[in-house]
């Protein structure tokens, strides 16, 4: 069984978001990129664990992105996977992302293709899902525990109140949350050895792009908070109605 | 002058001599892609194992300090410089030392790391024969088993080879027989195996290894220690402790050659330890700062907390530009070595640049400690609670001054190697000082030249010259005497510490400019402001040695020169002191 874990670029958690031309564009200058964690902690983690386990054969990552994505994907070898694979263009646009993914994984018969839940710059969540329909397979969304055995996956998801346990036959997309798997550190000999792994980088296919960004905007700055002090009622009223306008 | 010829192999010391060249050296901003995953992954190591626990350490839950040991041996940072054919992974020095200063910001976790793999492996994996490093590397660089060094005795400290611990082979002749007392052992609560240091039939100074669970080997209490309260501490007793005769480690009457050698490069490790722990303390302080309002703002906002956040960062970035230059100093070294059949090349390569590893402990930790203390007052009264890292912070660094060689005595040792090198012809270093001597009598030169540096780079041959002018005279006319003005010795060492350290940042800050880096600014600002302050620093410890040794007209003499190879151009620090808190405040950490 192979697998392929799809490995998004994804600004640091901690980047001051700025914007430039005009508010088109997210400004990369000085942004760190790490893996998104839902792909670093839980799809590639269980797609590493299912081949150490023997279930799987391989595990290839794919990432949609130019050479500077190269470091990101360095790191995923470190953690594990076979080799990677970078499809050398960059989009906004998920459709056009899934698309590339998917002509790539037609070219290299995937039983199984991860991703996480959601990257967390955009939170789109919809990359799995338009994957499976481009390849034609199921898909399972949001899962929390996935077990693989003949054929089958069975795979928990999270759900108002509770959970809800699936069975479905490969092969199958699956978008994966908390609880898939525990997240790890690379070890100094993964990190070593991920120099040396293969990364191959293929030109983009011709997909359409179906959205564009037009602009973005921050939320409004946190402004101070006042403290009145409780024995003063007619102040707080006064406040109220006169700066926050709300009464 | 002459003293300042370009050259890429700087020997050992040689810095005082001759002028590096930019490109031939190497700073942070060298690091490779691998590299900088391996800092990448220690921080997420510390972060997620380590931090979490250090209330835990300091209060020395059972086992935990072990698990932490298993777990870094697991990710392969125990044995990393190790070699492959002992279970290491054969990294480069450089590596090895990045590994070390991410670690620094373990607190205890980092002393217990650098005492297992730095002086209780070391030893045996540079010292052992074949089968004791068989025996032992392999599971010492697992973490299988925590290794520890037994050198301080009660009544041995810095006079280490004053030790009364005593070893007789037994009358069977198959097992050396120890009787003694250790004090101070960090790890010793749980180690498994020892390098411990005897006097055979009470004379001839060697070394051992003995394994935990020997009889005659106990145990003291745990130390109560004013910080590294996780870190374990304690007595050894040897009453009659009988080891396998193979245990002796390297020859008899040979033991001042382990216990000195492995020093050398645990110097240079503590500097590198003492920088990450100050970035970590740092990068506390600067969010504390712009978290904390008093008058209604953020206490970032106040020149006064700016200036010291600044302060904070000029000594990081002083203590990493040194530890980086030696680091690789120390790697060249070693490949030369390699290169030339060398049996021991790292030993070989850190003893070449003993001078600046023990410049390093000095400085690394006295730059540990200024970061600890201001970080504590930016803190205000939080600062002195227990509830704040800051204060474990200030509590684990000041041990570091002490370890290792007390501050004091590296400072000695660094003049008493500089004077040694020069007798034995390895430096030339009174040809040069003649010549200042000689220049003194001159006019100055007041030539100007334009070029990017140029200044700064001119002052810091003058401090070189202020150093040659104070050691040559003070050794000419002292002699052997000189060993006794300790107080002489100290201010030489102070004046050679400062301009190290200029210079390692002069030359860092203009790898950077010429390179383009996007925080080549903020470097230049601090390396003008730590070279104005030292030109100020060395004046005094200049004019402090003169006065002790000279009178008359050459003291007169001497004083002018120290004051005009001291003297630096007029700049204003403040703003510059501002333009670099800014940055920190903007970045929230230490920014290169
Ligand atoms: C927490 C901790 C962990 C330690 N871990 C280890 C370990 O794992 N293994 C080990 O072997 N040791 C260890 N040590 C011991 C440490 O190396 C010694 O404490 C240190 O070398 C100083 O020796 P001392 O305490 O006897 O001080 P002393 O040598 O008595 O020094 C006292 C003062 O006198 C000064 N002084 C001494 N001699 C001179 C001189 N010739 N000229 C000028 N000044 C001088 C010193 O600088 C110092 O200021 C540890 C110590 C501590 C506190």
């Amino acid at each position: 069984m192979k697998i392929l874990v799809c490995i998004c670029p994804v600004p640091d958690t901690t980047t001051k978001v700025a914007f430039s031309d005009n508010n088109t564009h997210f400004n990369t200058q000085g942004v760190t990129f790490i893996i998104n964690p839902y792909d670093e902690w839980y799809s590639l983690v269980r797609a590493l664990e299912l081949k150490e386990a023997g279930v799987a054969t391989a595990v290839h990552l794919v990432t949609v992105g130019k050479a500077d994505a190269e470091p990101v994907i360095r790191k995923a070898l470190a953690l594990g996977g076979d080799e990677a694979i970078r499809i050398d263009t960059d989009s906004n646009d998920t459709y056009a992302v899934a698309a590339q993914i998917a002509e790539y994984a037609k070219t290299d018969g995937y039983d199984l293709v991860l991703c996480g839940k959601e990257s967390i710059d955009y939170n789109n969540g919809t990359v799995g899902a338009m994957v499976a329909e481009l390849l034609d397979m199921n898909y399972l969304g949001f899962a929390a525990k996935i077990d693989i055995a003949g054929g089958t996956a069975t795979v928990t998801r999270e759900i108002e109140g509770g959970e809800e346990t699936d069975a479905c036959s490969l092969p199958l997309v699956i978008s994966c949350q908390k609880g898939v798997a525990e997240a790890r550190i690379p070890n100094m000999r993964g990190i070593m050895a991920a120099r040396t792994k293969p990364l191959k980088v293929v030109a983009p296919a011709a997909v359409d792009t179906v959205s564009t960004i037009v602009g973005y905007e921050l939320p409004p700055a946190k402004t101070g908070v006042k403290m009145i002090s409780a024995d003063n009622m007619d102040e707080l009223v006064n406040l109220l109605h006169t700066e926050a306008k709300v009464i | 002058m002459g003293t300042q010829t370009l050259s890429s192999a700087i020997p050992g010391g040689g810095f005082l001599l001759q002028a590096s060249a930019p490109e031939d050296t190497f700073t942070p901003e060298n690091f490779n892609d691998e590299q900088r995953m391996i800092i990448d992954m220690c921080n997420e190591f510390l972060n997620k194992d380590v931090i979490p626990h250090l209330i835990e350490l300091d209060a020395k839950k059972e086992g935990l300090m072990q698990s932490l040991l298993d777990e870094a041996g697991k990710l392969g940072l125990l044995g990393a410089a190790f070699p492959e054919q002992y279970g290491g992974l054969g990294k480069d020095f450089v590596t090895a030392t990045i590994i070390n200063e991410c670690l620094g910001g373990g607190h205890s976790f980092a002393v217990a790391m650098a005492a297992h793999n730095g002086i209780g492996s070391l030893p045996i994996l540079y010292f052992g024969t074949q089968e004791q490093k068989d025996k032992f590397i392999p599971k010492l660089a697992a973490g299988e088993m925590k290794g520890a060094y037994a050198l301080t005795e009660p009544g041995s400290g810095s006079d280490a080879l004053a030790a009364k611990t005593t070893a007789k082979l037994s009358e069977d002749g198959k097992s050396w027989v120890l009787n003694g007392q250790k004090i101070w052992i960090t790890n010793a609560g749980f180690a498994d195996v020892f390098t411990v240091f005897a006097k055979v039939d009470g004379k001839d100074f060697s070394a051992f290894i003995v394994e935990r669970n020997t009889p005659g080997l106990s145990f003291g209490e745990e130390e109560h220690k004013m910080g590294i309260k996780g870190s374990s501490t304690r007595q050894l007793f040897f009453e009659n402790c009988a080891i396998p005769k193979e245990n002796l480690l390297g020859e008899i009457g040979r033991g001042h050659v382990i216990a000195f050698n492995i020093l050398n490069i645990g110097r240079l490790k503590l500097a590198a330890a003492a920088t990450g722990g100050a970035k970590l303390a740092l990068k506390t302080t600067i969010n504390y700062a712009k978290t904390r309002e008093q008058f209604k703002v953020p206490i970032a906002s106040f020149g006064a907390v700016q200036h010291k956040l600044a302060e904070m960062a000029i000594k990081i970035f002083a203590s990493e530009s040194a530890l980086y230059r030696t680091a690789d100093w120390i790697e060249k070294k070693e490949q030369e070595l390699k290169s030339t059949g060398h049996d021991n090349a790292v030993l070989g390569a850190a003893e070449e640049y003993a001078i600046e590893c023990a410049m390093l402990k000095v400085l690394g930790s006295e730059n540990l400690d200024f970061v600890v203390d201001e970080g504590v007052q930016v803190h205000g009264g939080n600062g002195f609670s227990d509830e704040y890292n800051i204060s474990r912070a200030y509590r684990d660094s000041r041990i570091n001054r002490i370890f290792e060689g007390t501050n004091e005595i590296n400072r000695l040792l660094v003049i008493d190697m500089y004077l040694k090198r020069a007798m034995k012809g390895r430096l030339n270093i009174m040809a040069p000082a003649m010549a200042i001597q000689k220049e003194l009598m001159s006019i100055p030169d007041f030539d100007t030249d334009d070029a990017p540096f140029a200044a700064e780079l001119k002052v810091i041959a003058n401090f070189k010259k202020a150093i040659l002018m104070c050691a040559g005279a003070a050794a000419q006319k002292l002699m052997m005497q000189l060993e006794y003005e300790q107080e002489i010795l100290m201010n030489l060492a102070d004046m050679l510490i400062d301009t190290f350290q200029a210079e390692s940042i002069l030359i860092r800050a203009m790898k950077m400019q010429a390179a383009g880096n996007e925080n080549a600014a903020i470097a230049a600002d601090i390396a003008r402001t730590f070279i104005f302050d030292a030109g100020d620093r060395i004046n005094i410890a200049g004019k402090n040695a003169i006065n002790a040794f000279a009178d008359g007209d050459e003291q007169r003499m001497m004083l002018m020169g120290v004051k005009r190879f001291s003297k630096v151009a007029a700049y204003n620090t403040k703003e510059a002191r501002r333009r670099i808190a800014a940055k920190l405040v903007e970045k929230g950490h230490y920014p290169f």
